[in-house]
């Protein structure tokens, strides 16, 4: 097929699953084409079954805790973030192609600086509880998570220096410094739009814009929400209700999608999927997003100050090993920067750090010597154990000596990671370059778990997030990862997949890989 | 009776004093563990300007003692005060929990009990017979096989293969009697099997232990039936020990169950005080604590009573 007609046949597919074409016109523009006696055949790939409304979605789900809330600032564990996209709208979202597009925002300006942005608010919104959403409701949503505040976007909104309306439908930001990407920032997840009065969010009550109304919520055990009829959304939220079950235990969940008691898992174990896979009556789902494991060495503790100690670990990893003995295939290799292929200026030019013997002998040997730490624990990453044992079995080989230390998950966050010089890490990762490295690399960052600080780096960070030719952005980014590469303190051995279970019963169309289980959007989801 | 009335009495102050001293034992020994609610809710999202919002705002940057006096204040008039965690009334979260579990731990103990004593009595009847021997390995193997194992092994047999049961227990609060019964069943056989062994055997020692007593030879010679000489006349004198085991065995049902409670996603007491505890919420530790020693010091209490009144000569020890 010609590339003209792939890209034709792409909308024309995009359009019949959305339910904006029928069968008719679909075949009748395929014939046009000349690709007549496909036809049928491109029309049952494509329809994925018209979006059926009704029923109950049951999901397990790994995560979940007696003291999770309904408050959007608390929101850090996949429980919540269910329920969050149920409940709740954002600014901004991720659509089923995993562009960022506005959800209420109407449309939106920005001048020439990239400082200020003027955002128009959809109109005709209400919240659960029949308000209609105004400037007000916005404004105070964001002031939620500034000054004061236990947010973890707390830092991330300091770019903002003041929110201002004009109008019950415009909101204007005003920015300390040009930021092109403001919008993926606007749509954080944290930052749900909810109800206001006198310039304070009703945090804890429950009440959004969302698909689904909540109904009853017994935090780390189970939630239940009904369908939103007056959902604004032309075309999302297709279940009745929702009911979300936390799980933990994997075999437990695992069970519970066999047996038939839920119709959605997350979190599906890479050690047993192909057999759940194999299942008759269960479908394996996979998605490839910005999430990836990491080993962030701190920069500023010996031996890990000398570059040569970094580079011949980097390349002592037996990468392609690792992925296939810990994620089981499911992921693709890192090359020691956060950014994943599925990032726009992922910089593609950058040598492939592989297990390369000689290399990474001729780094050691410079350094006169590697012998250092490696502290794991499971709650570092699922598997990271297993990972650190082969890392250091594969670097004994070539004369480096890892000394793998097994620490407690309980309190892993507060007593090994950037405490200790060596550990592992999980990523969920961003869809924009500059905030991940504005979180993980710039100066003097809190999530800065290699306490990384090059001048040149710093600049570049400022100047490209300003920057809105998309050309030289892509020169500055590039070179930003390159130094990252060539001087970083972070190992990135891999990025895994989301993995997740339905029954066959559970339908969906094209999905999004910003987040687990299609950005945890379940009202883009039906029952067949 | 007034010995009695005078045992029970004395028996409740040490209970009391018992309580808090678990208290502070609690309160200390979570004070000693790593971090606290602030990162531990935060997770990686900690970072020192939040932990340290956080902190004021739960009242948390206070000393120690301070913060456990006022605890103990809200304790002796009945407040447990909130979770650090959500801010919810501890007493309504607890509540629930608490409810589930001793659904949970009565439901198993109603199976377990009369099926420990029944095998116990016949174990004694037809001792070191064919039958004897097979209970006692069986329900020694249940024992020994881990919790979680034995709940696997029934999941996997009861309900992937079979599909007689559902595989987890998603218990709500108006879930109607029957439908809670159905739900709970796994784990209350779960529960059961592992707790048999102990009362089963305890009930069978007992009881042959005073088979070779004088008054048990008499009744035999008098000619009155084994069933009936045990039952009327050794099981009586045999229910110190036994009652004891019971009693150790129920507060495991009430107290020892979170592994079965994670498996089956049982919503009970035993899962919040795990969470609670990685959590580092200190009110919500103390309270499930203070339950759990509670049900200890109260079947406990329950088993000397019932030791004393069926042999009465415990009442003067010598």
């Amino acid at each position: 097929m010609y590339k003209q007609q792939k890209l034709e046949l792409d909308r024309l597919q995009d359009n019949v699953s959305t339910g904006r074409m029928s069968r008719r016109e679909f075949l009748s523009r395929l014939s046009a084409m000349g690709l007549g006696a496909m036809a049928p055949a491109l029309y049952s790939q494509s329809s994925f079954a018209a979006p059926q409304k009704g029923g109950r979605l049951r999901v397990g789900i790994g995560h979940g805790s007696t003291t999770d809330m309904l408050d959007p600032a608390t929101y850090e564990n996949g429980y919540m973030l269910f329920y969050n996209m149920a409940q709740n709208n954002h600014m901004f979202e991720t659509n089923d192609k995993g562009k960022l597009v506005p959800e209420l925002v109407e449309s939106y300006d920005v001048d020439d600086s990239a400082k200020t942005w003027i955002f128009n608010l959809r109109k005709g919104v209400e919240f659960h509880n029949g308000k209609s959403l105004d400037s007000d409701d916005v404004i105070a949503s964001f002031q939620h998570h500034r000054g004061e505040t236990k947010s973890p976007v707390k830092g991330l909104l300091e770019q903002i220096t003041s929110i201002r309306k004009d109008g019950k439908h415009q909101v204007i930001f005003e920015l300390n410094a040009g930021n092109a990407d403001f919008p993926y920032i606007a749509g954080d997840y944290h930052i749900a739009i909810l109800p206001s009065k006198d310039g304070k969010i009703a945090a804890n009550d429950g009440i959004g814009t969302g698909p689904y109304m909540g109904k009853d919520f017994d935090p780390g055990v189970r939630s239940l929400l009904t369908r939103n009829p007056n959902y604004w959304k032309e075309g999302h939220g297709h279940f009745d209700e929702m009911e979300f079950l936390s799980i933990i235990d994997p075999m437990a969940r695992t069970n519970a999608l066999t047996t038939g008691e839920v119709d959605l898992i997350d979190r599906v174990e890479t050690k047993t999927a192909h057999l759940l896979g194999r299942k008759p009556g269960i479908i394996l789902d996979e998605t490839t997003g910005y999430a990836h494991y990491t080993f962030p060495m701190l920069l500023d503790v010996p031996p890990f100050d000398d570059n040569n100690v970094r580079l011949a670990l980097k390349w002592a990893l037996p990468r392609q090993e690792m992925v296939e003995k810990v994620l089981y295939g499911h992921g693709a290799i890192g090359n020691d920067i956060p950014i994943s292929t599925v990032n726009t200026y992922h910089n593609s030019e950058l040598e492939q750090h592989q297990y390369d013997p000689d290399k990474a002998k001729f780094y050691a040997n410079k350094a006169g010597g590697v012998k250092v730490p490696l502290h794991v624990a499971e709650a570092g990453f699922p598997g990271s154990v297993d990972a650190a044992v082969l890392y250091q079995e594969k670097a004994a080989a070539i004369g480096i000596e890892i000394d793998v230390i097994r620490e407690p998950n309980d309190g892993y966050w507060s007593n090994v990671w950037i405490k200790k010089p060596w550990c592992a890490c999980y990523w969920g990762g961003r869809p924009t370059e500059d905030w991940m490295f504005t979180i993980t690399h710039a100066s003097g960052g809190s999530w800065n778990d290699t306490h990384f600080s090059n001048e040149r780096f710093d600049d570049l960070l400022v100047t490209a997030r300003a920057e809105t030719d998309t050309n030289k952005r892509r020169e500055m980014y590039y070179e930003m990862q390159a130094i990252v590469h060539g001087e970083g303190g972070t190992v990135v051995p891999m990025f895994n997949n989301y993995l997740f279970a339905r029954s066959d019963k559970v339908q969906h169309g094209t999905m999004a890989g910003n987040w687990d289980v299609d950005g945890y959007k379940m009202e883009r989801w039906w029952f067949a | 009776m007034f010995n009695l009335v005078k045992v029970v009495a004395q028996r409740i102050a040490l209970g009391l004093l018992t309580l808090f001293i678990v208290s502070i034992f609690i309160a200390f020994v979570v004070e000693l563990l790593p971090g606290d609610i602030t990162q531990a809710i935060l997770g990686q999202s900690a970072t020192p300007e939040t932990v340290a919002a956080f902190r004021a705002e739960l009242g948390i940057d206070r000393p120690a003692p301070e913060r456990y006096f006022e605890w103990l204040k809200g304790m002796l008039t009945g407040d447990m005060g909130k979770s650090l965690a959500n801010k919810r009334e501890i007493s309504e979260l607890v509540g629930r929990r608490l409810s589930n579990t001793l659904f949970l731990g009565g439901f198993a103990a109603a199976i377990a009990v009369p099926l420990s004593l029944i095998l116990g009595v016949l174990a004694a009847l037809y001792r070191n017979s064919w039958f004897d021997r097979s209970v006692n390995s069986f329900t020694l193997t249940s024992i020994s096989f881990p919790e979680f194992f034995v709940a696997y092994i029934l999941i996997l047999f009861l309900s992937v293969k079979a599909g007689w049961f559902p595989g987890i227990s998603n218990i709500s609060k108006d879930l109607p009697l029957g439908d809670r019964l159905f739900r709970s069943l796994l784990p209350a056989a779960t529960l059961t099997l592992v707790v048999v062994a102990h009362m089963m055997r305890m009930t069978r020692a007992a009881i042959i232990n005073l088979l070779s007593s004088p008054y048990i030879e008499m009744a035999q010679l008098k000619g009155v039936r084994p069933i009936r000489v045990i039952l009327y006349h050794a099981l009586p004198n045999a229910w110190g020990p036994v009652v004891n085991v019971i009693a150790l065995n129920l507060a495991y049902l009430v107290v020892g169950v979170v592994v079965v409670e994670v498996v089956f996603v049982y919503p009970g007491l035993g899962q919040l005080l795990v969470d609670s505890v990685s959590k580092r919420d200190v009110p919500v530790v103390q309270a499930c604590s203070m339950i759990f020693a509670g049900v200890y010091i109260l079947l406990n209490l329950f088993a000397d009573i019932i030791s004393v009144v069926t042999n009465p000569r415990l009442l003067h020890p010598r």
